[in-house]
């Protein structure tokens, strides 16, 4: 009986922690929505546990301003970050799978220099790279947001890994011996079984995309390219007649819902506990 | 001869499939980091308006780097680093744990599973409003400790060198420990059953069982998540930027060498600023080579080398 | 006034005309403007402020697009409104970005007019940048058209030689707004001549500080508070033209001192750390003991009236220890426009106008730059009191404030050394730091702001 005694134990610390950690996640959602149920001059005395009772107040103060375009923003911000995460997790992929799956003569420096790459900050090219973007013409455009993220080392790193430990090469054998073209393997069997990882990775490169501001505030210009960042910067940045704390959580709030929507869609595939790989030795 | 032929042909699908991730690279991050990496040798910065420079000065930016604070923020942005990542990742190793734990039912797991992610869906920089506006001297916590009776005056969360570098600490922890379970879980999901089985029929417990199947079988995955979060610690930036005000207060004691790095930006310095990436670039590859040595070394439990050794052992003996 | 500009034009073309034989010099300063003036004015700015004062008394303007980024005029010239965030500097990067492509730029995508505020405005004046144009090569006549400015203001807009290349429709005179209830509790009046006499100057402001103290009651909330007032006093330039040191003024070094004795007497709320952050808002409410704070016409109605939860007429403005002035845009035709006469109608319809400027008072509260105006608006009760100081009305207390500001030096560096002085004596004020670390704080991000600083120079 001891065993079992020890086991209920386990799983009693293990839902408290869980309901510790889950509480914390949740609580700033909580603060998030109340803050945005509350109008200026509430948020300005300070802090409450309590909503109040301007969130729909709030909510068309974001909506109707014409000057903001807020369903445009998030329309913007859609586009770019799921175009983003669909060729950052596409291309990368491919480039895994290239490494892992092909012997040729550059491999190892071409493996090495990712590995290298990996650890650069962004930021150490911002400068450069907002000079070249507009030297190209691309300035004020949505394509130096996207078209980079073919080039992502991390998540690169991420599929190789994932490959490296749920892809035998007996089964892309098996598939030349069945006739299947170079590409189409790729597209029809080894993309299927990797389709847990692009799962995850679609999500961090999503959620990545959808709240970076750094870049896209360096390069977008025109009021209907902004994305959802920009125009909560925009609105942080208002002078103080029209500066309102409520009308800033609501656009927060406002913004965080498609996130989470995706994310819910995407997470499916994660939680319902989809296992590595197609086949195990 | 046929099969040789084989090979080579393959070999041009392995280019091909790397060539847009080259491209790409080459051209949005070869051409600007070349940029400011040449710019490093020169004084060039922007005064008011008027642009200083480029003239060629050599190392100078090198070396006036190191008679600043440099390494002051560097060792900064360790121990906030760490501080976030000691319990991230011993927090997400015992979760992935116990969500692929069979034997463990846990209630709600897909609530959970769900839940811990979210945090990591909010910007960084209106999660760090939300903190200021928790923790400031007359916020929510303090109130609540006080009523509880934990305290009878305000603790001055930002005020201190501690508090606030544990309120970054803790941030980042709550903002990535979600991400690295579900990296870790996926991971997990990875190991076969039949291992986790066998160990089972073996009569192993549940500690014995993480140290001898769970975290050696998740290694190349753990590796990633390491060297993703020295990376993302040496890039830690928008928290600590919003919570102390771009200042890295007090005391200039959380400031971030990025921080640093947005300063020299900010004032337009670009040479300055490309000697700092320099550096940057430098210290991040030599962490990650040495991480990448420590997890990937294919060598885990000795056998290999006593087989190499068993080998050097039968050669000598032919001789 | 504008038929007077036009005959200064004419006089200035004719000028230009008779010179024309000598070579092909005809493309000068007024000439040609109305042939080749351009279809699109861009505006560079961070916020719609201007754009509704503008449209709210700009005869010109015919109607402005739904979501705010093109006014069209009634010629049929559209105004492009080029609005980036103040935050993270990026107003400033873009607008740096644009005029340093201005050469090269297509006409229609040159900036015409950008704005820019006190903090940072000799960055855009300064005459070797030559970003923003000397108002008279529009063909303005400053000491004319201005006459009735206020004269900082104009002070502020020019550069080291004296030449304007800038003007603001407002003026930011600040004053101190005080809580009746504890006026009455610890003077026994609240009347705003008694209580003025209680804060005319820094000695008086100390003794009444210790009879708030004696009743539990703060002076001010921050520290931070009174910087403007010393700040805006000081008697060098933070930095000297073409100089490559700091000079850290000691009036600069007073607001230390005086910060910290006012700290260590408990005349200053020890747990409020500078300003805009929720304690400093709670100070503000009902439930707070500070008795005053220190604000321009805009502070009192956009950030201390929502702050406030008590009954209208709890608080009175009174004259302040010493003039100070807090904010304020500028308004600067950018070096290269293609719409000279545009910017130069804008420009003196906006900030020259006494009926425009008038108008914007009585519509936006803003306190605005016209002397004989703002002197009509003192003395018009019926139009100007606020109920919110209880029927007081703070134009009658704006008005010689304005008169008597003397704006400190300007140099380029301001903006930042006004900044990062406050947060480096934070940190000591607070007590993390002694004061020579402070100093070493503030010399490391000196540095770190402006490369071409070799020295900080600090006062005996």
């Amino acid at each position: 009986m001891k065993p079992n005694k020890a086991k209920h134990f386990r799983s009693i610390f293990a839902h408290i922690v869980l309901i510790v950690l889950s509480f914390l996640c949740l609580f700033f959602f909580y603060i998030l929505i109340v803050n945005a149920t509350r109008s200026h001059a509430e948020l300005q005395k300070g802090f409450s546990a309590l909503p109040g009772t301007h969130f729909l107040d709030n909510l068309k103060n974001v909506a109707k301003d014409g000057s903001f375009p807020m369903i445009r923003g998030i329309v913007n911000s859609l586009i770019i970050s799921a175009s983003s995460a669909a060729i950052c997790t596409y291309f990368s992929s491919l480039t895994a799978y290239g490494l892992y799956a092909y012997d040729f003569k550059m491999k190892k420096a071409a493996f090495t220099f990712i590995m290298a790459i990996l650890v650069m900050p962004t930021q150490v090219t911002a400068m450069g790279f907002l000079r070249l973007i507009t030297k190209m013409g691309m300035y004020d455009s949505w394509l130096p947001l996207i078209i980079p993220s073919i080039a992502s080392p991390a998540v690169f790193y991420f599929m190789y890994s994932y490959l490296e430990s749920s892809l035998p090469l007996s089964l892309v054998e098996a598939a030349r011996i069945d006739g299947s073209g170079e590409f189409k393997t790729f597209n029809y069997i080894v993309l299927p079984i990797m389709k847990p990882a692009i799962a995850v990775q679609a999500i961090f490169t999503f959620v990545g995309s959808w709240n970076n501001y750094f870049v896209p505030a360096l390069i977008i210009q025109s009021k209907n390219k902004m994305t959802v960042p920009i125009l909560i910067a925009t609105l942080r940045g208002a002078d103080y007649m029209n500066f309102d704390m409520g009308k800033i959580y609501m656009m927060i709030t406002v913004a965080i819902v498609p996130i989470i929507v995706i994310y819910l869609f995407l997470s499916k595939f994660i939680i319902a506990g989809v296992t590595l790989g197609g086949v195990k030795e | 001869m046929k099969k040789k032929k084989r090979t080579v042909s393959y070999a041009k699908w392995g280019y091909i499939f790397i060539l847009p991730f080259f491209i790409t690279y080459f051209i949005f991050s070869l051409i600007p980091l070349a940029d400011t990496v040449r710019y490093s040798f020169y004084e060039y910065y922007r005064s008011g308006i008027k642009e200083i420079g480029p003239n060629f000065v050599g190392m100078a930016n090198y070396a006036s780097l190191l008679k600043s604070d440099m390494l002051q923020y560097g060792a900064n942005t360790l121990i906030l680093w760490i501080i976030g990542f000691i319990p991230q990742i011993v927090i997400a190793l015992v979760l992935a744990c116990w969500f692929t734990d069979a034997r463990l039912k846990i209630r709600g797991k897909q609530f959970f599973k769900v839940v811990i992610y979210l945090p990591n869906l909010i910007m960084a920089s209106a999660f760090a409003m939300l903190f200021f506006a928790l923790f400031s001297t007359s916020g929510p916590v303090n109130s609540i400790l006080m009523s509880i009776g934990l305290i009878h005056t305000p603790i001055d969360f930002m005020g201190s060198v501690f508090g606030t570098r544990s309120l970054i600490g803790f941030m980042n922890f709550l903002m990535w420990f979600g991400n690295t379970t579900i990296m870790l879980i996926a991971a997990v999901n990875g190991i076969s059953v039949e291992i986790f089985e066998a160990c089972d029929l073996d009569g192993c417990n549940s500690i014995q069982r993480f140290l001898y199947i769970t975290l050696p079988m998740i290694r190349p995955i753990l590796a990633y998540t390491l060297i993703t979060s020295i990376i993302g610690g040496l890039q830690m930036f928008d928290v600590p930027q919003i919570l102390t005000n771009g200042q890295g207060n007090p005391d200039r004691s959380s400031m971030t060498l990025i921080m640093f790095l947005n300063n020299h930006l900010k004032s337009k310095n670009y040479g300055m600023a490309g000697a700092l990436s320099v550096y940057l670039f430098i210290i991040s590859a030599i962490l990650c080579f040495i991480v990448y040595r420590m997890t990937n070394d294919s060598d885990p439990d000795g056998s290999k080398k006593a087989a190499k050794k068993a080998a050097r052992e039968e050669r000598r003996r032919r001789k | 006034m504008k038929r007077r500009a036009i005959s200064l034009l004419l006089t200035v073309a004719m000028g230009v005309t008779l010179f024309a034989g000598c070579g092909s010099a005809s493309k000068g300063s007024g000439d040609g403007a109305d042939a080749s003036e351009g279809k699109v004015i861009n505006i560079y700015s961070w916020n719609d402020e201007f754009r509704q004062r503008l449209e709210a008394v700009y005869p010109e303007v015919k109607e402005t697009s739904d979501d705010g980024t093109v006014t069209t005029l009634n010629d049929g010239t559209e105004i492009h409104w080029i609005i980036n965030p103040n935050q993270d500097g990026v107003y400033q990067q873009k607008l740096d970005e644009a005029l340093g492509r201005q050469a090269d730029a297509a006409a229609d995508d040159k900036v015409d007019i950008f704005l820019s505020e006190t903090d940072y405005v000799f960055k855009y004046t300064d005459a070797a940048a030559d970003v923003a144009m000397p108002l008279k090569d529009l063909g303005i006549d400053c000491d004319k058209e201005f006459a009735d400015q206020y004269d900082f203001t104009r002070t502020t807009a020019s550069d080291a030689d004296g030449v304007q290349r800038g003007s603001t429709w407002q003026c930011c005179p600040g004053l101190l707004v005080y809580r009746r209830d504890i006026a009455k509790d610890v003077f026994g009046t609240d009347d705003p001549e008694a209580v003025g006499e209680k804060v005319k100057d820094w000695d008086t402001i100390k003794q009444t500080a210790a009879e708030l103290k004696e009743k539990g009651y703060y002076t001010f909330a921050s520290y931070a508070d009174t910087f403007r007032l010393y700040g805006n006093s000081i008697d060098n330039s933070w930095v000297e033209p073409d100089g490559d040191q700091v000079n850290v003024d000691q009036k600069i070094m007073n607001w230390v001192d005086d910060s910290k004795e006012w700290l260590d007497n408990g005349y200053i709320d020890a747990n409020i750390k500078g300003q805009w952050n929720d304690d400093w808002n709670k100070a503000m409410g009902s439930q707070s003991k500070v008795f005053a704070f220190l604000f321009p016409a805009w502070g009192i109605d956009f950030t201390l009236k929502p702050n406030w939860d008590g009954a209208d007429g709890s608080w009175a403005v009174t004259t302040p220890p010493q003039e100070y002035n807090w904010g304020g845009s500028y308004i600067h035709a950018a070096t290269g426009t293609d719409n000279p006469e545009h910017v130069k109608d804008i420009i003196l319809a906006m900030t020259a106008d006494k009926d425009n400027l008038l108008k914007i008072s009585k519509e936006y509260s803003d306190f605005t730059n016209t002397k004989s105006g703002m002197q009509e608006a003192a003395m018009d009760d019926a139009t100007y009191a606020s109920d919110f100081l209880g029927g007081q009305n703070p134009f009658a207390y704006f008005a010689p404030v304005a008169e008597n500001i003397k704006i400190a030096p300007l140099s380029s560096y301001d903006q930042g050394c006004v900044e990062l002085i406050q947060n480096s004596f934070s940190d000591y004020l607070q007590g993390n730091v002694d004061f020579d670390k402070a100093k070493t704080n503030f010399e490391t991000s000196i540095e770190e702001r402006y490369p071409d600083i070799k020295q900080v120079n600090w006062p005996e």
